[in-house]
Formats: C-alpha cells, structure tokens, sequence
C-alpha cells in the first residue's frame, strides 16, 4: 500500500517560495495565475499486511509527528491501494 | 565545570563552538554523540550549528528525535542552560524548547554575512554582562532563519521580554534593511520561560575572536561562564 | 555454473566499427587493446579503457605539453599525479589542494554539475587525509544582459538560460560546501558571449594535514582487503555514448539521465568516517571514486603500488536494481572511496564507518600481479594489466598550429576618432561599476558560508581568502595561507602566451596583496578541441607562459586539471586558463585588507618604473574592460608584462606587511585605477581624493589610459600619513618599482584629478549603490522560475 503525503505551509503564514514562483510566472506572460503556494510531497510505501484503516492511523501518526511542523505546515493523505 | 557540545551527523559548526570554549574561553568541553542518551554530568549544553541529519525534511526536524535530545528537554526542564545556534536554534523549536519555527528566508537564497544585533534583554544567563541597547556585530549563515510564530506567541514573547536579540543597523534601529531574513518583528534570538534556553540564529561561534573580523559574539559565552562559575562558588 | 576448462577469460564481445565510435574508441587505439590483452575485450573491459584513455583521464592530447611546467620546490612535498598537490606551510601542517573543472555537467545540470563538481574537489583533498580548509570557485557565464560586448544574435531566451545556468550553478555550490561544512572564499565571476553555450565551472579546495601524516592512493600488501565505503552505486553519470550499445536492449529501464546528483551530507559523513579510519592505522591507502569511478580508482591504486586488485562486483553496494558489470564499473555516482585496510584490521576500519553511518564492504583484496581482475557473480568480466590503462594510455602529439593574432594590432580608426573627443569619465566609471564583469558579486559570494570552521581572517569580497591555521604561532597571530584564483580569457583570445603569464601574475599578486608570499601553484586549463591545430596552439602558449612565470615566481604546478572540448556547434570558447596561487602569511594577525580603513591615510600607488609609449599604452587598451564597454571591439595586445618586475613587486609587498607600514592594499585590475580606488572606498564607505601628475604634453590620448588602463604590476595602498617615507623607502630599495603618493581617503566623494583638472568625482553612496546593485538588477531584467525551486 503507498501513502501520497501532501504537505503545505498554512495559509496564516507566508510562503515567499511560492510568491516569487507565482511573481515569475506572471512576469513570463502567464497573468491568469492568481496565487502558488509550493509545498512537499511524500510517497510512503506501507507494507501490504497492513489494514487500511491501521494505514490509515500510521499515516496520520507519520504526518502529524514527523512530516510536517504544525507550527507552520499542514498535511493531507490519501492512500493507494496495492493493485492486484 | 564542564560545557558538553552535541554532535549530530551532520553538525558542522561543533568544532567550532568547542573552540571558543575551549581555546578562547579556556573552560572543559566535552563533546556529546547524538546516538547516546548521557549528557556525561555537563553543566551547560550547547547545540551548534550545521545540517543535522542533512534536514532534508525540515531543519532540526530529524535532531529532535535523538537520544540525547530527550535528555537536553529533561536537563532543561531542571534549568540546565542550553544554548542552541543557528541549526541548534531550529532544532530547539523542533523540540518544542522554544516558541515558534523558523522559515526559509524571505530573500529565499542562503545568506552569510555579518549583521548588527541590538541586546533587547541584559536578563539571561547568556546576556547578563551585556547591556541593554549595546550593538553587536555577527555573523549570519543560514537559509532557514526566519522567525515565525503566531501574533499570541508574539505578544507573549514581547511581554516577557524574551525576545533577546533583534536585527538592527549599526546604530542600533531596528528596520526592514537590517532584517537579514524577514524574521517576525526583527528577532534574531529568543529565551524559554525559564530563560535558561536560548535559540539564536547569528553565530557568536563565529565572532569570538578579534583576528576573525569581529569578537563582539564572545561577551554571551561570557556571560554563561561567570553565571555557571558564580552558581559554582554558591 | 561450469567452471570453464582453459585458463578463465573474460567472454569477449563483437567489436564492430559502430561499437568503438560509441566508445570513442580509434581503430588505431583497439589494436593497442588487443595487444595489451592479448585477445578481444569483453564488453565491459571494452567500457573501461574507453574511460581510461578518454581525454578527461589519459590526457592523451595534452600530456606532452603538461611535462613542461615546473612541478618542484623545496616546499612541494606532492606534485602531479596524485589526488592532489601537497606543500609544506611549516609548524608540521602541510597543505593539498588543487583546482579542477565541471563544466560539461554545469550545463547540462547547472545545480547538480556544480554541486558535485564541490564535492569531487573535496574528496581529492580529504583522501590524502586533510581536512578541507576552503574553497574557491572560477566561474564564466554567457551574458545576462544586452550591452555593447553581448554582440549580435544574442536573444532572450539565450540571456535566460544564461541566468538559469548562473543561478543554478551558484546554488549548487552553495548547497553542497556549505552543507558539507568548508568556508568558500568566492574567486572569480566573469561574463562573455562565448560561454553562452558552454559555462565553466572550475572548483579550488584546499585542506590541512599533518607533514607526517598524508595518505596516498596506492595499494600495498598482497592479500590485504579492499574496502568500499560510502554511496550505492547507482547508474548515474555512465557516459551517454556508451549507454545505446547491443547489451543495453532490456528495455526503457537502462536510459536514464546520466546526471550525477550530489549529498553533501553523505560527503560530510564520508569526511568524518576516513578522517577517522585513517587515524587507526588500519588504513594503508585510499582513492576517492571521481571520473570513471570504481575503474579508475582500482587501476591507479594498484598501478601505484605495483600490486593489483581483484574486486567481486557482488558486494558492492547498489541502489539499482540488476546492473551488469559495464555499469558498475563505469558509475560515477558520487560519494564513494576505496581504501586498502591492513589485513585483519579491516572490523576497525569497518566499524568506523558503521558509527556514521556508511555503507561499507570489503570488496576485494591486493593481487600480487599487477592487474585489474574484476568478478561479478564469481564470472570474470575483467582482467586488464594497470599499466595499459594507465601509464601506457595513448600519447598523442597532435599538430600544433600556427600562432595567428585574431585581433588587428591597431584600433579602427573611428575609435581613435572617438577617443580623441572629450569624454565624461565620472559617467564611464558608472558605466564600468554597473559592468558584469565589475560589478559586486555579493549576490554570489553571499550565499556561500564564508566562515564555518572558524578560520577565516579575509573572506569573499577582497583581492584572496586568507586562512589562519589553529595551533599555530600564538592565539590570534596564528600562521595564516592566502590563496586567489585569476584568469582574464579576454586577453588569452588576444594573445594566449602572455595571458597565462598574467593569470599567473595576477593571482599572485592579489595573494601579495595581504602580504602574504606566494608559495605554490594549480591551474585548470579549459580550452576547446585540440584537435583543432589552432586551439592546440593556444593550449601549448598558455603552458609556455605558465611555465615561464611560475618558474621565475617559484610558485611550482603542484596539480590541475585540463578540459578540452569546450566547444558548442564548433564554436569554441576563449581559451581560458584559471590559475589558483597559495601563499603563506607567518602571523595571520599581519594580513592587509583589501579596502581604504580608516580616513586621511596616504595613498600609494606601487608601479613601475617607466612606462609604455602612446601607441603601446593605445595597444593595451584594445583589452581593455573600457574599450569593451565602450567601444565593443577588441585590437591590440594585453598589457605587457615583465615577471621579474612582478616578483619584485611581490617581495616588496610581503616586506611592507611584515613591517605592518600599509593599512590597505589592493590590485589594479579590471577597469584600472579608477575601478580599484572606488573598489577600495566601497568596503567601509571611505572616499578619496586622488591626483595623477599631469601627462607629457606629447602623449596624445593620456587622461583615459591613466584612469582605466588595465596595467600588470601595480597596486594602490594606505597607510598612515607618518608612515609614507618608510613605505617609500622601502619600495625604493627595489630597483624596478616606484611608490607615488596619489592623494588622501576620507570624505564621501571619490575624486581623481590629473594636474589641475578634476577628471572623476562622484559621491561614494551613489557609485556603490551602482557597484553594488547592478549584478541583481541584471538578474531580475530576465526571471526564471528554476532560481526559486531549487
């Protein structure tokens, strides 16, 4: 099972990362982008034993306490089941 | 008395605070692995500067979970000081020693350069022998020393006067020009409740010896050396 | 498996003409592989000796030329042939260091070239056992900006990509030194047209080691281990060319992009795990794997010691999955060593490396042949004698063409119609300070950390990084060394023979400059095909020229690095020799900054005696960062140079520091004496006023060549009023140099008068707000995206 982990900075706090990206890309002709914000994505590969629900849990532990700094960051998730 | 400097993989700037404490400040330091939970009886922890565990998740976000950081929070909670620099300082918010985080830059490149610090508070173990208002001058080197916390935090931080140092320019006023990172309100170093832990981002490390361009960075190792020698004596 | 029933041989592959091509392999060049194996290659052997006998190892094109530098000195302890130079700098410390280039994968992957460009430098210098004390970089950059020298057919797209390449290149290096923990002292940034297509990215380190305690990278001891320590090896960096041969047809899975990525943290690791491993005495030699990689590191260490290695490819740590031997013997992925433990010792060297965290193994062991055996599942896949991949590489004495100046002699006549006209040089200063080539490199040289470790007493921004050595001398008058790189390829295009000469000379001189005495040399030689009779011929002058001043500044080659091929579409770049001068300083505490300290200090200008005639002095200027700027055009020759008259200037210099008479000195370089005055005031905003002695009436174009003339051997100093005679006195005693008193510091304005007549004046605030802005300026006229994702 793979976790995709999404982990921005909060909306309250700057993200002068995003702005100059933004900043640069309507300076390059492309106006219609209203705001970027840049973020970091994860890509988790859990063992296959797991439950999604337990996947779930362990995610959320992973994300809450180490991925990300709830001073200035949130997360979302979603998992992928293993096809077979 | 003994002051005990962590060594995470990655730590790139603990031979130099061993340095000032050892050649310039002529006082016993010993050096303490990330991977060992002792703190070999030391009277001062110092977490310097570097990349701890490369930060390639966030600065100082790996560091707080080593065996000796859960033994600097115990020795925190009763008091020890703990001086955290730069990398030391992230990781100290990390570990939730102190308020806040620290952002990428606003100029989002990397900067090193020397700055002037004004001495917001001369109540700290690190600061005693300073005087409030006097200007330093230090170096920065850092991608990730913007200070942020919330407006409460702020509020708090400022009431309690533990904002300890702020970027200013030469004569000493704090403005945008000065603020090498877009910090939140110019602050460069802040205290816990306790004010026995101090996180700041400019390098003292760096500014301790005169030959070097600047000793002005030396008076906060001094001021924790007499403070620990005075409590010695008692 | 069946054991083979005749004597094991690797299974050789079908040599067709379209296979060599790939390998860039002549078919003059396979006979001497067959000859040397005494049968067809294997695939893989095939792989390995066309990285050993590319130009990059073999220096198949340029050896014969490199013979001819001078390599030896009481101090030189190291010459060529080792990871790199090591000199003798007293009190026990030794110090290696050398300078090499990354410019193919700067442009292909500016912040990954550069990084690991960082990084490869860096474990040239930790192998031999020193820690890295510094590094600089030699940077050259097409145009970010339309002016006058950017030339024609130069779009925008092209002065982005210019800007991406800069600002990639400049991050990388940021990324990987200042992760690793080493202070970049800057170095050089310059700008022109032919580097559009082809940047260059020369990367200096230097690190200290105990006299008494380097290591080498040589194997010894029959049957003693080999340990491979450090990054998996990935597919990273297998040569292009080499990846579309019959035996890579699986599929999509094999073309991957060849790009090596970098990990300073790893390389930290790395440093502290040798550093350590070395200081059990288990460790008898070590090699770090650069270019070429685990193939070139088990030839040259078993061809040093007269021993060879076997490895099993077995255990060798792999990040991908299913390599055959061809690509882990050609993976250039970084952040790798090989060392010879002593046997029965290799458990110490191996729990070492566990500590921090390294994969390591022991993967083979000492042969008493001197071979290269290489198994890979118990198979052999190679068994090659060193010598043929190493000592005996090809040799090519390729011709050598004539020498033919590329430029008239004399400038066209509408430029002397033009310079001839009263012209505003307050406003042609401007136009040089806001110049790329003049311009701050703050932007740069900030975003490197300039002061980790705790030793730097000059960083970025004056004329060399200067060093103090802990545990020298006394605290605060430690033993100090002074290093600059310096290289105008502008003048090399003029006249490649007396370029090299100045580079030479000028980064010497601007190591003089702190007082400091010039002690040893290394030089990164890019030029373009020499295959080309032309371009050879101008790698062949830059040797002679470099031979000649470093033989007389008894600043010896100690190492180096030679690129060629420096060419897109044919068109190659300036030839550009980089040379990186040490020096040493006895007291640290006695080094000369570079900028004005204090007000109402005496300012000298060191020169020499005599001088050039109108028409020599109109010749000079053709070079010249002012002619380029406002002429755009190029005539003449650079300014002539007489090294001995330098190396009395650089003793004269090192005796006024000792007698600690100057409080400032700096080189008259780009943009002559009036960029160096303003350059001087910016440093702590200190303005001067300045005047020249009024010309010989006869002299015909007098006032610009006095300001912006970019003469060699000379430099303008302070110091304290009542210390003007002894100064003057002591630069008399060398014959061939004057000291002119020039004017005062102090004020707010930079004013050069000749005679009466006042020529420049500006306010100091408004020429360095142009000085120090315009870099930034030029950058934000053509954004990029990739700048904030990095």
């Amino acid at each position: 099972m793979k976790a995709h982990v999404y982990v921005v900075s909060k909306q309250s706090v700057l993200d002068p990362q995003g702005q100059a990206i933004g900043n640069a890309l309507r300076k390059l002709g492309h106006a219609e982008v209203a705001e970027v914000r840049q973020g970091k994505y994860f890509i988790l590969t859990l063992s296959d034993a797991l439950s999604t629900s337990a996947a779930h849990a362990e995610v959320e532990r992973i994300a809450s306490g180490v991925l990300t700094n709830p001073v200035i960051e949130e997360f979302s998730f979603r998992l992928e089941e293993p096809s077979r | 008395m003994k002051f005990g400097v962590l060594q995470f993989p990655g730590s790139n700037c603990d031979q130099d605070t061993a340095h000032v404490l050892s050649a310039v400040a002529r006082q016993p330091v010993v050096m303490l692995w990330h991977a060992s939970p002792s703190l070999e009886g030391v009277d001062a922890v110092l977490i310097p500067g570097g990349f701890a565990y490369g930060d390639y998740l966030r600065t100082g976000a790996i560091a707080r979970f080593s065996p000796v950081m859960a033994s600097v929070c115990r020795f925190a909670a009763e008091g020890g000081p703990v001086l955290g620099i730069c990398n030391g300082f992230q990781i100290l918010c990390e570990s939730g020693l102190l308020p806040g985080a620290l952002l990428r830059n606003a100029g989002l490149r990397y900067v090193c350069r020397q700055v002037h610090l004004r001495v917001e508070t001369a109540d700290s173990l690190f600061t005693h022998l300073l005087a409030e208002g006097q200007v330093l001058r230090l170096p920065v080197g850092h991608m990730e020393g913007n200070y942020f916390c919330d407006e409460a935090t702020l509020t708090m931080l400022e009431r309690d006067r533990r904002v300890v140092f702020r970027y200013c320019s030469p004569a000493g006023e704090v403005t945008t020009a000065s603020n090498p990172n877009g910090s939140l309100a110019n602050v460069a170093g802040v205290l816990n409740a306790g004010r026995n832990v101090l996180g700041m981002m400019p390098h003292p490390d760096r500014s301790s010896e005169e030959l070097l361009g600047s000793a002005d960075g030396f008076g906060i190792f001094q001021s924790l050396v007499q403070a620990l020698s005075a409590v010695g004596r008692t | 498996m069946a054991q083979p029933s005749r004597p094991e041989a690797p299974q050789p592959t079908t040599i067709t003409p379209a296979l060599l091509k790939q390998h860039s392999i002549t078919p003059d060049e396979y006979a001497g592989i067959e000859a040397a194996l005494g049968r067809v290659p294997s695939l893989t052997e095939l792989g390995i000796y066309s990285v050993m006998w590319s130009e990059h190892c073999s220096y198949k094109s340029s050896r014969v030329h490199l013979r001819r530098l001078p390599t030896k000195s009481e101090r030189v302890v190291q010459g060529p042939g080792e990871n790199a130079g090591i000199i003798d700098v007293g009190d026990g410390w030794a110090c290696a260091f050398k300078i090499e280039s990354h410019n193919h994968p700067s442009y292909i992957e500016p912040f990954q070239g550069a990084a690991t460009g960082v990084g490869g430098i860096l474990r040239d210098i930790f192998t031999m056992n020193a820690r890295p004390l510094a590094v600089m970089d030699s940077l050259r950059f097409g145009p970010l900006s339309m002016d006058a020298n950017t030339g024609p057919g130069v779009s925008d797209a092209v002065l982005r990509r210019n800007h991406a390449v800069l600002e990639g290149v400049v991050s990388g290096i940021s990324h990987y030194g200042n992760c690793f923990g080493v202070p970049n002292l800057g170095g050089e940034t310059r700008f022109e047209p032919c580097y559009s297509g082809n940047p260059l990215v020369n990367a200096f380190a230097l690190g200290l080691v105990r006299r008494d305690e380097i290591f080498y990278a040589k194997a010894t001891g029959v049957g003693n281990p080999v340990i491979y320590v450090g990054a998996k090896t990935g597919r990273d960096g297998i040569h292009g060319a080499t990846m579309a041969s019959e035996e890579f047809t699986e599929g999509a899975e094999q073309k991957r992009p060849n790009v090596q990525v970098g990990d300073p943290f790893l390389e930290k690791l790395l440093l502290e795990g040798c550093l350590e491993a070395m200081a059990t005495g288990a460790v008898l030699g070590i090699q770090d794997m650069g270019a070429a990689g685990l193939t070139c590191s088990t030839c040259e260490m078993g061809a040093r010691g007269g021993v060879g290695i076997e490895i099993e490819l077995d255990r060798i740590p792999q990040r991908a999955t299913g390599m055959n031997s061809y690509e882990i013997m050609l993976s250039e992925s970084q952040e790798r060593m090989l060392l010879v433990a002593e046997r029965g010792r290799e458990q110490e060297v191996l729990e070492v490396f566990a500590k921090w965290g390294l994969d390591a193994v022991v993967a083979g062991s000492v042969l008493e042949e001197p071979r290269m055996r290489v198994r890979h599942g118990g198979v052999l896949v190679a068994d090659i004698p060193n010598q043929s991949l190493t000592d005996d590489a090809p040799l090519y004495h390729r011709p050598v063409g004539e020498w033919k100046a590329p430029v008239p002699l004399d400038p066209p006549a509408w430029v002397r119609e033009e310079l001839a006209k009263p012209r505003d040089y307050t406003e042609d200063l401007k136009q040089l300070l806001a110049s790329a080539n003049i311009c701050s490199k703050r932007w740069v040289y900030e975003q490197y950390d300039s002061m980790v470790q705790t030793n730097t007493v000059q960083g970025p921004g004056g004329e060399a990084g200067v060093m103090r050595i802990k545990g020298t001398g006394t605290p605060g008058h430690e033993r100090g060394l002074a290093m600059a790189l310096a290289g105008n390829s502008r003048w090399c295009f003029v006249d490649p023979r007396l370029c090299a000469m100045h580079a030479v000379a000028e980064a010497a001189r601007k190591v003089a400059c702190t007082g400091a005495t010039p002690v040893a040399a290394t030089n990164c030689l890019n030029f373009g095909n020499p295959e080309k009779p032309e371009i050879l011929r101008q790698l062949s002058d830059a040797i002679d020229g470099i031979a000649e001043a470093c033989t007389v500044l008894g600043t010896p080659i100690t190492g180096g690095n030679v690129s060629l091929y420096n060419e897109t579409r044919g068109e190659g770049i300036y030839p550009t020799p980089v040379l990186g001068i040490v020096g040493v300083l006895e007291d640290a505490s006695k080094a000369v900054p570079s900028h004005f300290q204090r007000r109402g200090d005496t300012i000298l200008l060191l020169r020499l005696i005599g001088g050039s005639t109108a028409e020599e002095l109109l010749r000079e200027l053709g070079s010249s960062s002012y002619a380029q700027l406002a002429f755009g055009t190029l005539w003449g020759v650079p300014p002539r140079l007489d090294i001995h008259e330098e190396k009395q200037l650089i003793e004269c210099l090192a005796r006024l520091a000792g007698a600690k008479l100057l409080t400032s000195v700096i080189d008259v370089g780009s943009g002559g004496l009036a960029v160096a005055l303003a350059r001087a005031a910016f440093g702590r905003g200190i303005g001067a006023a300045v005047t020249l002695e009024a010309p010989a009436p006869h002299v015909p174009w007098p006032d610009v060549c006095r300001v912006f003339a970019e003469d060699a051997t000379q430099i303008v100093a302070t110091c304290a009023p009542d210390h003007a005679a002894a100064a003057m006195d002591i630069a008399a005693g060398y014959g061939l140099i004057q000291a002119v008193q020039l004017g005062t510091t102090g004020g707010e304005v930079l004013s050069v008068s000749i005679g009466d007549r006042l020529v420049i004046s500006a306010r100091l605030e408004e020429l360095d707000r142009i000085w120090s802005g315009s870099l930034e300026d030029m950058l934000a006229a053509s954004p990029v995206v990739a700048e904030v994702m990095a």
